[in-house]
């Protein structure tokens, strides 16, 4: 048995500089082991019914109009999905799910007593990283884009179905539909490497997403400042309808669509340069975990 | 340069060279301890493996599973340092083409295929679909679980989990294989199978390193071992020589013959001799000597007599058993 034969191509890729062909290759490997454990695992049942949550009062009010002024009014749906989405959406549905999803990357694999499988691998900790993260972050976005396209459909097609053509085919409503999706996608980004990061440096991550959720509800209360330390923040600067936040809510100057998505993907990157220097450290203790 | 300068600078790096390459073929423990917050796991262990089969014996707790977590990184040691083959342990992406690692860790990622296992770890390893099959099918062959490949590992048997595992750590053909309670579940058929295939691993030039607690399974298959206790390695190397040098403890030896009373009034002659026992059967004699090479002379002179026929002579705790009851005693008699 001789290691020298059968990992020659491993060896030379390592000779180069960067192998990134062989870097690619491992990202891909474990992407498809995580991603089936995502999406046919058993902890994806939760994930199911948290993406069905927004759907299924929508569904059930598809049938009739609900009483109530604005619901026979066209023009006032845009506001109504704003409130839906940044009450139920965003702020709940996104945020457990993502919670759920990037906290088991790691977290899941120590439970299961699993992880070592990986450690145990001529892996790179960072490219493991990449590889868990990348495929959290497909899952959630299937999930969550999916939601919020399907929940903006139903709010507006059974009820208008010929406005709601105009809307999204000539009028403002796909470009509405396309910024909810981009919002949705980014909360799965940042959320993404914050609870990634979460779920390794604590034994219980619930409190910290606890924490955060708070943080996030809180923020409308919050000085401009402190505003800026969430992702929230970020997100509400991009919504197509602004909504208010009530009498007692700070105001504070929306963040520029130019400031705000690079300062989420970049703070993202920063996130996951912690994970990985954590992995990176990481012993293998599951009696302690 | 001298002629004579020349001499010894091509001598110098023949020395450095040579110990670059005990390097770079040996498992090293360099001053290496690890604690757990205030507890000892493992403490100033010095070690080098070679090549062939070592094995690490000790109590449940001693230590054992400490050494192999440290050897593959699972574990970081709080002071000093490892390296296989010359590879450090904090760089995984070298050191696993180079080594496997069997853990006792009865787990396995959740939904998979004992085929779907292995190669998924070997694409996780760099492999391409194609190597990474033909690699599959060679580990599940020499396991026997060809027949049990497309069944999900969870309904797999506690031996079959175990040989599964067994596969994953060899299936990319590494050149140091570490084995933790590899025997544990296994029937004793696929027990002798499973030492065979070590064995010819060993004989390959493969370092295997093996954690047992079955004495005369380790003391059959293993070329050194590694003694274990209380996170201290209390003796390494050939059984036989970490035997020898126990001068403390007298060697026992069993001399098989028709008057072992007659031998037995011989052999208080030496001083040597602390303490000689009849056999049950009476025809034989155990001695204890703190001198075994004036011993075999004084039976020389006996046998050259020939007053008394002497049918065989054996080293009675030259063994496994007796050198680990010596050294670690009851403490470890759960072992």
């Amino acid at each position: 048995m001789s290691s020298n034969i059968n990992v020659s191509e491993i060896d030379k890729a390592d000779k180069q500089p960067l192998p990134w062909s062989l870097w690619l290759r491992q990202i891909r490997a474990i992407f498809r082991l995580e991603i089936e454990k995502n999406f046919l695992g058993r902890r994806s049942i939760l994930l199911y019914l948290l993406a069905l949550l927004p759907i299924l009062p929508l569904a059930l009010l598809a049938p009739f109009t609900p009483p109530g002024r604005e619901w026979q009014d066209f023009t006032q749906y845009s506001m109504i999905f704003a409130v839906y989405y940044g009450g139920l959406i965003l702020r709940t549905v996104v945020f457990f799910g993502c919670a759920w999803i990037f906290m088991n990357l790691f977290r899941g694999d120590i439970v299961d007593r699993s992880l070592h499988f990986y450690f145990l691998s001529p892996v790179r900790r960072e490219v493991l990283v990449v590889g868990k993260y990348s495929s959290g972050l497909v899952t959630s976005i299937i999930l969550f884009t999916g939601t919020t396209v399907i929940c903006m459909l139903l709010l507006y097609v059974p009820h208008f179905p010929s406005e709601s053509a105009r809307f999204f085919f000539d009028g403002q409503g796909l470009g509405q539909l396309l910024t909810y999706a981009g919002i949705t996608i980014l909360a799965c980004i940042g959320y993404g490497a914050f609870f990634l990061v979460v779920g390794l440096f604590f034994r219980n991550p619930i409190i910290p997403a606890l924490v955060l959720y708070g943080w996030e509800w809180l923020n409308f209360l919050l000085p401009p400042l402190l505003k800026k330390i969430s992702v929230i923040h970020y997100l509400h600067s991009l919504t197509p309808i602004p909504v208010s936040e009530g009498p007692f809510a700070v105001v504070a100057e929306p963040t520029p669509a130019w400031i705000a998505v690079p300062s989420l993907v970049v703070v993202t990157v920063l996130v996951l340069i912690a994970a990985s220097y954590r992995i990176r450290h990481m012993e293998i203790r599951y009696g302690s975990d | 340069m001298s002629d004579s300068e020349a001499k010894i600078k091509t001598e110098s790096d023949k020395i450095r060279n040579s110990k670059f390459e005990i390097r770079n073929s040996e498992i090293i423990f360099d001053d290496v301890s690890k604690f757990y917050g205030e507890i000892l796991g493992v403490n100033r262990v010095n070690l080098q493996i070679g090549p062939g089969i070592t094995s690490l014996v000790g109590p449940n707790g001693a230590g054992k599973s400490t050494l192999m977590n440290l050897m593959t990184g699972l574990l970081r040691p709080t002071r000093g340092s490892v390296s296989l083959l010359g590879i450090p342990t904090d760089k995984p992406e070298a050191l696993f083409r180079k080594v496997g690692y069997c853990t006792q860790f009865d787990s396995f990622p959740r939904g998979l295929t004992g085929r779907e296992f292995i190669k998924s770890f070997l694409l996780v390893h760099g492999f391409d679909s194609q190597k990474a099959d033909a690699l599959t099918v060679t580990a599940l062959e020499r396991l026997n679980l060809l027949d049990a490949a497309d069944r999900k590992v969870a309904a797999y048997s506690k031996g079959m989990r175990q040989r599964i595992r067994l596969a994953q750590a060899i299936a990319h053909q590494p050149a140091v294989l570490i084995l933790d309670e590899p025997l544990n579940g296994l029937d004793p058929m696929v027990r002798a199978e499973t030492i065979a295939l070590f064995r010819k691993l060993a004989a390959d030039g493969l370092h295997l390193i093996i954690s047992s607690h079955i004495l005369h399974e380790v003391d059959m298959m293993s070329d050194r071992v590694v003694l274990v206790n209380n996170g201290y390695v209390v003796a390494e190397g050939n059984i036989h020589g970490v035997r020898d040098e126990m001068e403390e403890q007298p060697m026992q030896i069993l001399i098989r013959c028709d008057k072992p009373a007659k031998l037995a009034a011989h052999v208080f002659d030496e001083d040597s001799v602390v303490e000689a026992r009849l056999h049950q059967d009476r025809l034989g004699l155990f001695v204890r000597t703190r001198d075994a090479d004036s011993f075999y002379l004084l039976l020389n002179r006996v046998v050259a007599e020939g007053e008394i026929n002497i049918e065989s002579i054996a080293p009675a705790d030259d063994d496994l058993n007796a050198v680990y009851g010596y050294l670690i005693g009851a403490e470890g008699g759960g072992s």
